[in-house]
């Protein structure tokens, strides 16, 4: 019997991925989303399951992505794509900055304390976009429109968002199989073993961050276009949204895990879709209903408790 | 035999308890030392002056003739100093092959030099410590998933994969089954002469620290009471007198 690998479910997902917005153009947009909720669950994880970090602050990245991108691409007087593209690479550059920062600030805070801390950069974050003329202060951005023809503008963000899924996906296995993936595991399971094994932790634990700010800033720019608008507290720095998600959906998954974070991202957005198709109005209880429902019966997610299942059948 | 460790009358307070009071003793190269004394009079508490975990309030520390007393527990591992805790420590959640991979000496390296896939090299050394260490079925599961004496055998394992040129145990045969501990003391002689790592040993078992010792220092109520060879130390009447006093 032939087993299935990390390679077949990749290519299965890889063949969703193209055929999916082509076969079902009127979900352009929700698959659109599903992928930013993959980038989400998989840069939460990095610090929150690999390294044992619970951030509640990765929003700020991802609000950085936005408002970079739609500074860039309203006073740099570029065409569409080519705004596009440098609003990408600023908003990148600026949250991995961004990272190493706060990250050589707060880093060295253990355990539910750099929870708290991280939870007060984002609601800092919100409060200082909303408050600054600049960007637009409470009323937000509007980001420019899209120039295409009619029905490839959902197409677009649909493609790219995988590819950045992806490319993240990729990355981080990678990632995960090299010394880099077994020290940030060390962090977690015992940080003072680690350091007194010689381990340089304080650079290992900013680059992580740094690279979660680096995707979280892309899917930023590129979900701000997407949406066409931005909000300082309910788009860009959404804590209670997608702040709050990118945990969850970690979680659900399975923290940790190379799959789990997908698996998360898939069963929750899917499941978020359904409550606003079919529980209009009820849907925010049903979500938190959901949540309640994850960290009572999931705890260690759908991979771990797939595993402790075979485990059991096993023995 | 020159000094690889000195320690220069160093006190470390907590509190109001003097845990070390103007401590002194030399670890030479090459050799195998015991620190001895009852519970609670500042062994341990040593060796986190020695690697940096505590600061120390007086005193210095010289490791290859430099003072380390001001360093970070991270550097001081770098310059091939290390240590193994009384309570173990080890990585839980991980394999015993993981946590023998991320120990090695090239895991100390820059953030560049971690992104590579662990060396086959690696991965061979780590197998034959493991084995040399009698855990070499266990390699697939979980450290966390490993018994006290199994952590504790593991954790000196991973100290050796270091490759530290001096290496502190804090209480290596606490909570092994007795009936290895022979097997054990056999296993830190080979450490000792074959992999040259000199070392420092707490050790409550009398008996075994009498049998691997080349010199041992007793500490009493956080100072020096007596120092020698193992026959002189266990000839001194203040030693009994510490040991059997507190029992
Ligand atoms: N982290 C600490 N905080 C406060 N007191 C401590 C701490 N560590 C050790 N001590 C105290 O220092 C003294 C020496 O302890 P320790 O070094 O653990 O002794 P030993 O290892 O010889 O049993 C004890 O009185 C202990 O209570
Ligand atoms: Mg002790």
């Amino acid at each position: 019997m032939s087993r299935i690998t990390d390679w077949h479910i990749m290519g299965a997902l890889a063949l969703a991925g193209i055929a999916g917005p082509l076969l079902l153009p009127g979900l352009a947009t929700q698959i659109a989303f599903l992928w930013l909720m993959v980038v989400f669950a998989l840069t939460w994880d990095m610090l929150g399951g690999r390294m044992g970090y619970n951030s509640f602050g990765n929003i700020v990245f991802f609000g950085i992505g936005c408002y970079a991108a739609a500074v860039v691409q309203r006073d740099a007087g570029l065409p569409y794509f080519e705004g596009l593209a440098l609003g990408l690479l600023v908003g990148a550059a600026a949250a991995v900055l961004a990272a190493i920062v706060f990250g050589a600030a707060m880093l060295g805070i253990r355990g539910h304390y750099f929870a708290i801390g991280t939870l007060g950069l984002g609601i800092a974050a919100g409060e200082i976009a909303a408050g600054w003329d600049y960007v637009g202060a409470g009323s937000g951005m509007a980001l420019p429109l899209y120039p295409g023809e009619l029905g490839s503008r959902e197409l677009f963000f649909c493609y790219s968002l995988f590819a950045l899924a992806a490319l993240c996906f990729l990355v981080f296995r990678w990632l995960y199989g090299t010394r880099f993936g077994l020290a940030l595991n060390a962090i977690r399971d015992d940080h003072d073993k680690a350091d007194a094994m010689g381990l340089r932790t304080t650079p290992i634990k900013i680059f992580a961050w740094s690279l979660s700010a680096f995707f979280l800033a892309l899917s930023g720019g590129l979900a701000a276009n997407m949406i066409g608008f931005i909000d300082p507290r309910d788009v860009a720095f959404a804590g209670a949204t997608f702040g709050v998600w990118m945990v969850l959906m970690a979680i659900l998954g399975g923290k940790g895990t190379l799959w789990g974070p997908v698996l998360g991202a898939f069963v929750f957005h899917i499941t978020q879709e359904l409550f606003w198709t079919y529980l209009l109005g009820w849907q925010r209880v049903a979500l938190g209903l959901l949540i309640v429902v994850i960290v009572v019966f999931f705890p260690q997610g759908i991979m771990g408790w797939w595993a402790a299942r075979r485990a059991r059948a096993v023995s | 035999m020159s000094a690889l460790l000195e320690v220069r009358d160093v006190t470390r307070r907590f509190g109001g308890v003097v845990a070390n009071k103007d401590v002194s003793l030399t670890v030479r190269q090459g050799e195998i030392a015991g620190l001895i004394g009852p519970n609670g009079s500042g062994k341990t508490t040593l060796f986190g002056c020695i690697t940096g975990t505590h600061a120390v309030d007086g005193g210095d520390i010289l490791f290859e003739g430099r003072s380390i007393a001001h360093l970070r527990p991270a550097p001081i591992a770098r310059l091939g100093l290390l240590r193994t805790w009384q309570q173990t420590r080890v990585y839980g959640e991980m394999t015993c092959a993981e946590n023998m991979a991320i120990s090695a000496r090239e895991a100390q390296g820059g953030l560049l030099s971690l992104l590579g896939s662990v060396p086959a090299s690696t991965r061979t050394r780590a197998g034959d410590l493991l084995a040399f260490v009698g855990l070499h079925e266990k390699r697939a599961d979980k450290a966390g998933s490993l018994s006290f004496g199994q952590q504790k055998l593991l954790e000196f394992a991973m100290a050796l994969m270091n490759e530290p040129k001096l290496l502190l145990l804090d209480e290596p045969t606490a909570g092994i089954n007795p009936t290895l501990i022979n097997g054990l003391i056999d296993r830190l002689r080979r450490a000792n002469a074959e992999l040259g790592v000199t070392l420092l040993v707490i050790e409550h078992n009398m008996r075994v620290i009498m049998n691997l010792a080349h010199r041992i220092t007793c500490l009493a109520h956080g100072e020096v009471l007596a120092e020698g060879s193992p026959d002189e130390v266990r000839a001194d009447a203040r030693v009994l007198d510490a040991y059997l006093g507190v029992a």
